[in-house]
């Protein structure tokens, strides 16, 4: 049971949902978040004020899987996600202790399972 | 005009129509900021600040172009097609009113020149989201010389149109037909956003929708209520009609939108509003305030039909201007032939009241001005096309228009923004993590 974390471009988040979709991956969350990782800094300028933006925009995905969804998960997240260009983004896949399925109390396998999966 | 016309024409200007087309030039100057407003709450936020500022920058454009050469093509003369250089530059626009008139030419003119900019505003709805700023510019500046001088003289300013008994009042010839079919072709030469079909891709702003769309009705008191250039009686009665037709408009919509999906919707709201005013555009002053209102109610529909339609085709046509301004030009037009009435508007009865000859030239005008309108739009564009880049790559769409093309974003939080201040010189000596 692992927990795969994938931080992506927003763009590339529909893409990313489609994949997971796709490879029968159920359940995830999302949030936006702002990150720095290889890509190039945009400047703007707001009247006399020139800014590098050093934080991109990203969303973050988080999948709770039991152990045979792990790599199909990875794989979602990679075909959907990448351009091949610096800033694509990253995924972390962390073991995961306990979980449980609010609604039944289900726990642990049961609980990432997808409801009739 | 010759210095005795001139003298007599100094006597006729008439404060009172003075101060309310300098308020209604005003009005719709503001239209195309709420039309700003109104488009940029449709498309995605990163698109927000590029989508408004085409409308922006249509402020520009159109007022110089207007002052330089599309006030005298559209105002100089009675040409059959175009008026003539006469006016170029503001030659011979000053201080005392037309043969006629009863406001100084120069407020005739800029009031005229404000329905250019709010034109060229409107068909910016057919490319946003994908379409090059650079390339904005050049298209909006010839086309407001191609084709709205032109259609405005045809309609307004004694072109062949105006000649063959064709009544438009407020500008569904040029301004509507012009805008709705020209962005047609827009949308058919520019092509589709590369999410178009694939994703959804929804208003991210709908307050900004309704506040916008709010505006607009507030500034088509001037756009329609100045048309009769002046306090007088076609103004009064174009003004009622543009607070009764979108009213109808609204009602119409949410009977459409429950029927077709048990919900009254706010965008739905919000196009309807605008869907009203156009309608009432050409027909203003030539109807009776009871035909307005059914005008409201019936014109609705083709226009709510083409709005459910138009999303299931390829064609991105984005921000519908095709159905909430061609569309809805073409039935104004086309009921004001049916309904117009001598005994309310003093120039013509319609084919309801007896004269079958006035829906003939009003079905003249919603051939020919959709026809021009689409037809040198689509070829100026294949023209420019060949000349530059008219769209963004795929990945400046992923990016948005807004950082790519103005190097601001709309909704900016700060976190991560690194000053470059003039000591530290060029923008490589920043103190940042160097990522590579």
């Amino acid at each position: 049971m692992k927990l795969v974390i994938g931080i992506v471009r927003p763009e590339k988040a529909n893409d990313v949902l489609e994949a997971l979709y796709r490879a029968e991956v159920r359940g995830v969350s999302i949030s936006r978040v702002q990150g720095h990782g290889g890509e190039l800094e945009r400047v703007e300028t707001y009247r006399g004020t020139t800014v590098k933006m050093g934080l991109s925009e990203k969303v973050r995905f988080e999948v709770a899987v039991s152990d045979p969804f792990v790599e199909p998960a990875i794989e979602a997240l990679r075909d959907g996600a990448q351009t091949g260009e610096v800033g694509d983004g990253k995924i972390f896949v962390v073991p995961l202790e306990r979980a449980v399925r609010i609604r039944t109390g289900e726990s642990d396998e049961a609980a990432v399972t997808p409801v009739g999966g | 005009m010759g210095a005795f016309e001139a003298a007599i024409a100094v006597a006729q200007v008439d404060s009172g129509d003075t101060a309310w087309m300098l308020t209604s030039t005003a009005l719709v100057l503001m239209m195309t900021i709420a039309l700003g407003v109104f488009y940029a709450g449709l498309v995605r936020a990163k698109n927000t600040l590029n989508t408004f500022m085409m409308c922006i920058s249509s402020l520009a454009i159109g007022g110089i172009v207007w002052a330089l050469l599309g006030y005298s093509l559209a105002f100089d003369g009675e040409g059959a097609i175009l008026g003539g250089l006469g006016h170029v530059a503001l030659n011979g626009v000053g201080l005392e009113p037309q043969p006629g008139g009863t406001v100084p030419h120069l407020v005739f003119f800029a009031f005229q020149g404000t329905f250019c900019m709010l034109t060229l505003a409107l068909i910016s709805g057919a490319v946003v989201e994908r379409m090059r700023f650079g390339a904005w510019m050049v298209f909006a500046t010839l086309w407001s010389i191609l084709v709205y001088a032109v259609l405005a003289h045809w309609a307004f300013g004694g072109g062949w149109l105006a000649q063959e008994g064709v009544l438009d009042f407020a500008g569904g010839v040029p301004v509507e037909m012009g805008s709705g079919f020209g962005a047609l072709a827009a949308a058919l030469v520019v092509g589709a956003r590369k999410d178009y079909g694939r994703q959804a891709l929804l208003p991210h702003n709908t307050v900004y929708v309704l506040l916008g769309a709010g505006l607009l009705w507030f500034g088509w008191f001037g756009f329609n209520g100045g048309s009769g250039i002046g306090t007088n009686d076609a103004g009064v009665l174009a003004f009622v009609n543009t607070m009764l037709t979108p009213a109808c408009a609204l009602f119409m919509w949410f009977v459409l939108d429950l029927i077709r999906g048990r919900k009254v919707t706010a965008v739905g709201a919000a196009t309807s509003i605008i869907v009203g005013c156009v309608l009432i555009t050409p027909a203003g002053a030539f109807i009776s305030p009871a035909w307005a209102m059914v005008l409201g109610f019936l014109g609705a529909i083709p226009c709510y039909a083409v709005i459910v339609w138009r999303p299931r085709t390829r064609v991105d046509e984005t921000l519908d201007v095709l159905a909430a301004h061609g569309i809805a030009g073409f039935t104004g037009i086309l009921f004001l032939g049916l309904v117009a009435q001598f005994a309310w508007n003093g120039v013509a009865d319609g084919l309801f009241y007896g004269d079958a000859g006035q829906f003939a030239s009003q079905a003249l005008a919603a051939a020919v001005a959709p026809a021009y309108a689409f037809g040198v739009t689509f070829v100026l564009l294949k023209v420019l096309g060949a000349l530059m880049p008219l769209r963004s790559t795929e990945h400046e769409e992923a990016v948005g228009m807004d950082v790519v093309h103005h190097g601001e974003e709309a909704y900016l939080t700060g976190e991560g923004a690194i000053l470059i201040t003039p000591e530290s010189g060029d923008e490589g000596e920043v103190p940042v993590a160097n990522p590579i």
